[in-house]
């Protein structure tokens, strides 16, 4: 059998036979679903800890504050992502009916989250403090001029780093398989046992990624033109 | 309007402000000045707590601001401030920085505040800035902005920290005039400058402020001709 015969053969076992491609899609629909999700949970728990810790950083009276964020920070930093997952799944979700698509969303939510604070407290950083006191001048308060003024800058500021932590979060689903979710590297591994070929379902799955990964730099360069608006001139 | 009580400040050792008594009264145009470092921009900037006083106490319009129950944010409504560095919001266009304020804080509709915004620019001379976005804007520009920026507000007080220092000189003109003109209309001013011709022109007040405390004050003929403190006589001769 020549190379082309052979390289045929494969795709056609690989995607074609008995509808496999359809467990690719169904795997490809699960990582975008958790991913989107996870990000999602991500920015939000970010966006407070990060907030609470720049606003307890010079306030004596929040220092508990600052503390626990630390902790948070310290714990998820510190610990392997694929262990954080089995934790949740085994000790917090351990009743019958728990959608694992949400549980894995959750986790790495909860997970990406701690870097995510770290990056926009970064970025919250890098704003004059002028902004700030321009802000609570005009009678905003704390929060309001945050929201308003310093986040907005601040989100512009940090767009790169925070789309490489979108781009690690999208490939460290990956793991998800654990907790028996058919993402889309279980998708190829459950082919490749149909086939007896693990390969070829393997390369698939990883172009699958890049796709995905290319997409959403795609997608926050024409964002991040967009915010570049104001620096005309 | 405004009375300041034995107002203290220090940054850890360091005293930056020992015990200033002042009253301002409506209508007041107060010029501070004094040498860099004397303390004169920490005691504007305690005037609407941008700087936390270590003590003493500071009224406004019957209010004691220095107590931490007050709402500060609601008083500092009242209180228009102009930065060294003007401090515009670099993300928002000009419009939207004359707007957010009143909008986001409930005062005025977007509808109302875009007409007041407008006569505002108008005012300032700069209708045709609407939609441009600060980093566009020369030095006076950006300056005129900001104080236009205070005025949507409709401040009882403004409140201005060195407006003309960061600017070319060719700009200072602009922005001063436009100063002038709000003194004129009888805006209550407080300022920190070092233009001793717009002090001269403009104050009903000067205050010298050296080594945190208030060495001299005095209407503006008094105080440029006939200065008694031996400090001030020895910082006019060397800015005038």
């Amino acid at each position: 059998m020549g190379f082309f015969e052979n390289f045929q053969s494969a795709l056609y076992q690989a995607l074609i036979q008995d509808d496999r491609y359809l467990l690719y899609v169904n795997g490809i629909i699960k990582t975008i679903e958790i991913s989107l999700l996870a990000i999602i949970i991500g920015i939000a728990i970010g966006l407070v800890i990060a907030v609470c810790k720049v606003a307890s950083s010079n306030n004596k009276h929040l220092k508990w504050l600052n503390i626990i964020c630390n902790l948070y920070i310290t714990i998820i930093r510190g610990t392997p992502v694929m262990v954080q997952l089995l934790i949740i799944y085994n000790l917090i979700f351990t009743s019958r009916n728990t959608n694992e698509v949400v549980v894995g969303a959750i986790c790495f939510g909860i997970n990406s989250g701690a870097y995510v604070a770290e990056i926009i407290r970064a970025g919250i950083e890098s704003i004059d403090i002028g902004q700030m006191e321009a802000g609570r001048c005009l009678g905003l308060n704390y929060i309001k001029t945050m929201r308003y003024i310093i986040i907005p800058q601040a989100i512009k500021n940090i767009l790169p780093a925070l789309g490489n932590e979108f781009i690690v979060l999208i490939k460290e689903t990956s793991v998800a398989g654990m907790i028996a979710v058919t993402e889309l590297t279980k998708a190829a591994q459950l082919v490749g046992n149909m086939s007896y070929r693990i390969l070829p379902p393997l390369f698939i799955a990883a172009v699958c990624y890049l796709i995905m990964v290319l997409g959403l730099t795609k997608l926050l360069n024409v964002m991040e033109r967009r915010l570049a608006q104001s620096d005309r001139g | 309007m405004i009375e300041v009580k034995n107002l203290q400040k220090s940054f850890g050792d360091h005293v930056v402000l020992n015990g200033i008594d002042q009253k301002i009264e409506k209508g007041e145009k107060v010029v501070v000045i004094g040498p860099s470092g004397s303390g004169k921009s920490t005691f504007l900037r305690c005037l609407n707590r941008l700087e936390e006083p270590t003590g003493g106490e500071i009224w406004f319009e019957g209010n004691n601001i220095t107590d931490p129950s007050c709402s500060i944010d609601k008083l500092r409504q009242k209180m228009g401030m102009v930065f060294q560095q003007f401090n515009l919001f670099p993300h928002l266009t000009v419009m939207q920085n004359l707007t957010l304020a009143p909008t986001k804080l409930g005062l005025m509709n977007q509808g109302e505040a875009d007409k007041k915004a407008k006569e505002l620019l108008e005012r300032v001379g700069l209708p045709e800035k609407a939609d441009t976005y600060p980093n566009m804007l020369s030095g006076g520009q950006k300056q005129r902005i900001a104080i236009a920026r205070a005025l949507v507000m409709n401040p009882d007080v403004m409140l201005f920290d060195e407006p003309t220092s960061a600017l070319d000189p060719e700009m200072v003109g602009e922005v001063l005039s436009l100063m002038k003109e709000l003194a004129m209309e009888g805006m209550t001013m407080v300022v920190v400058t070092h233009e001793m011709g717009f002090a001269k022109e403009v104050a009903t007040r000067v205050l010298f402020i050296d080594e945190g405390k208030v060495k001299e004050e005095n209407n503006p003929v008094d105080f440029f001709e006939h200065p008694e403190n031996p400090r001030l006589q020895e910082f006019l001769s060397k800015v005038l």
